[in-house]
């Protein structure tokens, strides 16, 4: 089940190292590939040698045939396409209300105070464990799947966000104050900048758990497209392989979710205005 | 003090007015009861469940599952973790490995766990290892990577041998890390726990309850369910976990390490 991945955590690591010079980056990549070549080998054996019946546990080229099979036939892509909209779609509610709540809670003590017991008891719940309470109230599909991968994602982000603003240097707001900076400029310059570290930090957090919420959350939902959904349906049939290709492509999702976007996001931001290394 | 005594009568109050926005819209009948029951149905159930002991048994089967998965990933991940941090090899052989499968979101393998293995106890248990693996393995290792180098020296220079160092320097130096990763993989377990059992589990455990009770629509049962959850993570959060802060890495004053 190692061997799905194979190229590319590779790339990631490879891309870390600056300045490396052509040889160096070979042995990186030789290096890197090494585990899932020993661990891939080790499949094909177990998986050859017939121990298991070939249905639970194929071949990797019957995964690697399914996965290209399944592409050329555009359900793999569409399967993907419509979790990366969920996703989308509830971590873009979660990332407003979430950074919204966030900051009256950081500014004003009455929202504080109203908030935080309430978000304090919701936040302990899995998210998971919402799931046929959203389903009841607001039907299968796609509504409560978004809906719930947005509350579910929140939780990170208003916390984050609110620790974010209050650990706003007050001497930097005493000294915009002191310059004639007003409310507004107040808060774009000093505060918003000064709070990001955290707030990016919470989306980050935000979109992982979406992530892991949102699978789990397709098969339960009984949506018609989705990786999840692909996964739990191939299971009636017993098409391990189909599975396998299907977590294949969830894992590279993941991977560059957290490498692309966000390793960016906060070179472009932070990184740059040298608030964090 | 007596801005903390306001804070909390003020929750206090925020909380008894959501109460009663609840209960007012649970008894307006613009909702159907059996989706929006009152509090003092769901109270009432709570106390039913609680009181025949069915509920105990399910959060008994519950925590059975995620204390056995979550062992089992502290028995492999910390062993691993620290040689990773300790060999070059392990690390070079072990990260790839963990950075490709970490993204996956353990409940994608519920499926493919229940064709090898059958529905049941060990479906959940799996789950829950993979979900707590991560977290326990990649802060074992950075907690025993971030030991102070000169801590090392002049521990060597004071004739500390291998065993010693291990034990008395580099064990402490990494336990901030490894107390987050214990309380990060238990909070991942939990909600793999969770996940697992609505889709795997056959007649136990709380997430069999709230799945079951969907299909009854015991909208009752499944928001006493949810308070029990909620409650057992609240407890293994603050009581567990923070007496165990308490009892190691805040009594040896390595707090700000905690905290970084």
């Amino acid at each position: 089940m190692y061997d799905a991945v194979p190229a590319s955590p590779a790339s990631a690591t490879v891309s870390a190292i600056p300045g490396a010079t052509e040889d160096a980056r070979w042995r990186v990549i030789a290096r890197t590939a090494f585990p899932f070549v020993v661990v891939g080998g080790a499949w094909e054996i177990v998986a050859h040698l017939g121990i298991f019946p070939p249905r639970l546990f194929p071949p990797l080229e019957a995964v690697g045939s399914a996965f290209v099979r399944l592409t050329i036939a555009g359900i793999l892509p569409h399967h993907a396409l419509d979790t990366l909209v969920r996703l989308l779609a509830g971590f873009t509610l979660a990332a407003f209300a979430g950074v919204a709540i966030g900051i009256a809670m950081g500014r004003s003590r009455r929202a504080e105070d109203i908030f935080l017991p309430l978000v304090s008891i919701g936040a302990p719940i899995p998210g998971i464990a919402y799931a046929p309470l959203f389903l009841l109230w607001f039907g299968l599909g796609n509504f409560s799947t978004v809906l719930l991968v947005g509350f579910v994602s929140a939780f990170p982000i208003i916390f984050n966000t609110w620790t974010g603003v209050k650990a706003v240097k007050e001497i930097w707001v005493r000294s915009a104050q002191a310059m004639g900076a007003d409310q507004r400029r107040l808060f774009v310059k000093v505060i918003l900048p000064g709070a990001l570290p955290y707030i990016l930090t919470g989306l980050r957090l935000g979109l992982a758990q979406a992530w892991r919420i949102l699978v789990g959350v397709e098969m339960l939902a009984a949506v018609p497209w989705g990786l999840g959904w692909l996964i739990f349906g191939a299971r009636e049939f017993l098409n391990t392989d189909v599975m396998l290709a299907g977590i294949a492509v969830i894992a590279v999702i993941g991977l560059a979710l957290e490498k692309l976007v966000f390793q960016r996001l906060e070179q472009f931001t932070v990184v740059r205005w040298g608030m964090m290394t | 003090m007596n801005d903390r005594l306001r804070s909390w009568s003020r929750a206090a109050v925020t909380l008894i007015l959501a109460a009663a926005v609840y209960e007012a819209l649970a008894r307006s009948g613009w909702f159907a009861p059996a989706l929006m029951p009152t509090l003092e149905k769901i109270a009432a159930t709570l106390i039913t469940v609680l009181a025949d002991g069915s509920m105990l048994a399910h959060a008994a089967t519950t925590l059975y599952r995620v204390l056995f998965g979550f062992s089992l990933a502290i028995l492999a991940g910390l062993p691993l973790g620290i040689l990773m941090g300790r060999s070059r090899r392990v690390e070079n052989f072990v990260l790839p490995l963990a950075s490709a499968l970490m993204p996956i979101p353990s409940l994608a393998w519920v499926p493919v766990f229940i064709l090898w293995f059958g529905l049941g106890n060990t479906v959940s248990i799996l789950i829950v290892f993979y979900a707590s693996l991560f977290p326990m393995l990649l802060n074992a290792w950075a907690g025993v990577r971030a030991v102070n180098p000169l801590w090392l020296r002049a521990a060597g220079a004071m004739g500390a041998d291998e065993n010693a160092l291990f034990w008395k320097v580099i064990i402490p130096g990494a336990s901030p890390f490894i107390i987050t990763g214990l309380r990060q993989a238990f909070l991942r377990a939990w909600i793999a726990v969770v996940g697992a059992e609505m889709l795997a589990a056959s007649d136990w455990g709380l997430g069999w309850v709230i799945f079951d009770a969907k299909e009854f629509l015991n909208t009752d049962l499944m928001l006493a369910s949810l308070a029990v959850i909620g409650a057992i993570g609240f407890v293994f959060e603050r009581l567990v976990f923070g007496s165990l802060e308490r009892a190691t890495v805040l009594r040896w004053g390595m707090v700000r390490a905690a905290k970084g």
